[in-house]
């Protein structure tokens, strides 16, 4: 029985920092999960993952990520995906500190 | 220490200018992303979690000051003003961006240093002692040789797609301060009956499946090494498994065909290939050896250094944890410990590079050596400059007096920066030194060595740590899987599972009961915590771990 699709969006780095880049509705990367668009249909993320994957001259390795959806947009599932939104623990480096 | 020649500076200035234009072509679009991932991989460059990671070989962990200023300005100029000193002598810096690293790799060479082969399945940066040319206990300096071996893998047609990535690493001493045991070959300089040789381990290496090296050859002359190293490599080169990345290390091809095969194999290719060396590889060890030729060294009186270790307890503790024994008498070899209590192990800031670099330049006979244990060492230093040195250290923050103690961890990068990791090491690090530092214990505990591993691929070391932490994902949650009685010496031994892994918060009262378990049951503060656990097996930390009653916290 094939799973439930869980909501999701889509991330990368971005090619020249490397920085943690999540795809908006407008169809822009941007640094900031909060406005990455929560995808909820199976058939439509695979649509946008495609388009996504093809901007290869602004972001690498592109993938969906899973995310409960709430009132201040994405929230991650696994701490991983926090950790990307975050930056490091041990210093206050990388989109931490650029949002300060 | 090795100087490079025309042909090494005109190499490394091709590579550079060829990587310069791949990565503008990658900008502008002309290569995707699969085609230039190998390209950057083959010049050091990663992308992880964050940013990129470019990792710079050290080889066999050898610095002069002027090297280490350069790495303070990349760390500066190029990076967030820091860089981590890794387990295999590198330095990995984590912010670079794409468009810098050309700049950084030429200012690198400027320096006569490069991050070629710092990945890739390749003969990977050759380590050694980072006491070499210094210890009092040394048969003889491994460094001319981990060179020669440099220079013969660097580059070579037959070993640039091997199976997997190989590592090398060699020691000078009886004492194995290199961890060759854990390598795929381990080199031991040894003397018999007056004449140097190597013992050659093979087919040792941490990751997912720990292995000690086995002894492939008792005694290798001097002059049959290179070739045999060939033979050794051309063997595995053939029979590894490249059907399955985790059965393509020789250790897995060592142990599915037996030691006693893989010996006969190399015995017979080195018997092939002998011949094919016409000895200039010997020439040219007698060449490099000439430029590893021992600093002048000084003589003069040590009582400054006697005065100040009788009455300013702060640099005797500092004597007692962070000096070891050199071989003048009037000399002492300094260990600078990148692990103040509470800070990211193996991180130097570009400011405290450069306070070493000077202090190397001023006490140090202008050597540095970073170690596996993610420290930096003079080599050299006079007995009567110790005090001097010992003021300016503690003024940057760098004369934490833990060498061998409980907050000298060794920690991977893990989750906070590592593509690869199930979970964080650092911050594990970082409580665990914060805890025993409140707690006033640490030299009461004495000599123990924890090592964190963000996951399976033990770049941490944790196999080899008295106490080893393995971070995993349990469901989407970080859990840490505790080793006992593992070892890095030269009877290097792997750790034993306690049992079920712990939660992030519980850990740090886990690793408490162990130690409080060690402290009630060791025979006097001269048995270590290895050799307690060695006397006693995992018993009673293993119930100090789990079973409720056992409790030897502190009253
Ligand atoms: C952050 C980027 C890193 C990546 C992507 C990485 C990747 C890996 C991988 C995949 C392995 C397993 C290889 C195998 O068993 O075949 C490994 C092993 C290892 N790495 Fe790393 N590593 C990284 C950083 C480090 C650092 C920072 C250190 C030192 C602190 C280090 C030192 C080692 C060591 C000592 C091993 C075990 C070698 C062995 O015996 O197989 N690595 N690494
Ligand atoms: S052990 Fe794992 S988490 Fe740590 S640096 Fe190596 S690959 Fe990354």
């Amino acid at each position: 029985m094939p799973r439930d699709f869980t909501p999701k969006v889509i991330t990368a780095n971005a090619l020249l920092e490397g920085d943690v880049v999540y795809l908006t509705e407008a169809g822009i990367w941007t640094r900031h999960l909060a406005e990455a668009e929560i995808l909820t249909d199976e058939a439509d993320a695979e649509l946008r993952l495609l388009d996504a994957q093809a901007q290869a001259n602004t972001v690498v390795g592109v993938y969906l990520a899973d995310m409960t959806p709430t009132d201040n947009g994405p929230e991650p599932t696994h701490f991983r995906e926090d950790f990307r939104r975050t930056g490091p623990s041990n210093y206050n480096h990388g989109k931490q500190a650029e949002r300060a | 220490m090795y100087s490079y020649n025309e042909f090494d500076s005109a190499f490394i200035a091709e590579r550079n200018a060829q990587f310069r234009a791949q990565v503008e072509r990658r900008i502008d679009g002309s290569l995707t992303e699969d085609e230039f991932k190998p390209l950057r991989l083959m010049n050091g460059l990663y992308l992880q979690l964050h940013a990129y990671m470019l990792r710079v070989a050290i080889p066999y962990g050898t610095l002069n000051s002027r090297q280490m200023r350069t790495l303070a300005m990349i760390a500066e100029r190029w990076d967030k003003g820091y860089g981590h000193f890794t387990t295999r002598q590198n330095i990995q810096y984590n912010w670079p961006e794409l468009r810098d690293v050309p700049d950084i790799l030429d200012a690198l060479a400027e320096v006569e240093m490069h991050a070629i082969q710092t990945s890739g399945n390749t003969i990977r940066n050759v380590t050694a002692d980072h006491f070499a040319g210094a210890a009092a206990d040394e048969i003889a300096d491994p460094r001319p040789v981990a060179e020669l071996i440099r220079q013969w893998s660097t580059d070579h047609p037959e070993f640039q797609f091997l199976p997997r990535k190989f590592k090398v690493a060699v020691t000078g001493s009886p004492n194995d301060r290199a961890v060759t045991a854990a390598h795929d070959i381990g080199l031991r300089i040894v003397e018999r009956d007056g004449e140097i040789g190597y013992q050659v381990l093979v087919g040792g290496g941490l990751g997912r499946t720990p292995m000690i090296g086995k002894v492939l050859a008792e005694f290798l002359p001097e002059a049959d090494l290179l070739p045999y190293i060939e033979a050794t490599v051309a063997v595995w080169n053939l029979l590894g498994r490249r059907d399955n990345k985790y059965k393509s290390r020789i250790k897995i091809t060592v142990h599915e065909h037996g030691i006693e095969d893989i010996r006969a194999r190399v015995d017979a290719t080195f018997a092939l290939i002998k011949p094919t060396f016409s000895g200039v590889d010997q020439t040219m060890l007698d060449g490099i050896r000439a430029q590893f030729a021992a600093p002048t060294f000084r003589s003069g009186p040590v009582h400054h250094y006697t005065a100040a270790y009788a009455d300013n307890p702060g640099f005797r503790a500092f004597a007692d944890t962070n000096l070891a024994a050199h071989k003048k008498p009037d000399y002492a070899i300094v260990t600078i410990s990148l692990k103040a209590h509470g800070a990211t192990p193996g991180d130097a800031t570009a400011d405290q590079m450069r306070l070493m670099a000077d202090l190397a330049e001023r006490y140090g006979h202008d050597e540095l050596r970073i170690s596996h244990e993610q420290n930096v060492i003079l080599p050299h230093v006079h007995k009567s400059d110790l005090p001097a040195l010992y003021t300016a250290l503690r003024e940057a923050g760098l004369g934490t007096a833990n060498i061998g103690l409980i907050s000298d961890i060794i920690a991977c990068p893990g989750m906070d920066y590592c593509a690869l990791a199930t979970a964080r090491s650092i911050p594990i690090a970082q409580e665990i030194a914060l805890r025993f530092d409140e707690l006033k214990l640490e030299h009461e505990i004495g000599e123990i060595k924890i090592k964190i591993s963000g996951c399976i691929n033990a770049c941490g070391h944790h196999h080899v740590g008295h106490i080893g932490i393995l971070g995993l994902d349990r469901a989407g949650v970080e859990s840490y899987q505790i080793t006992l009685g593992g070892d890095h010496r030269e009877d290097a031994r792997v750790g034993d599972r306690t049992g079920p892994g712990f939660a992030a918060e519980e850990l740090l009262p886990a690793i408490e009961r162990i130690v409080y378990a060690y402290l009630a049951e060791r025979n006097g503060p001269e048995e270590t915590f290895l050799a307690t656990y060695q006397r006693l097996g995992m018993a009673p930390f293993k119930a100090a771990l789990y079973d409720e009653a056992a409790s030897y916290a502190a009253e």
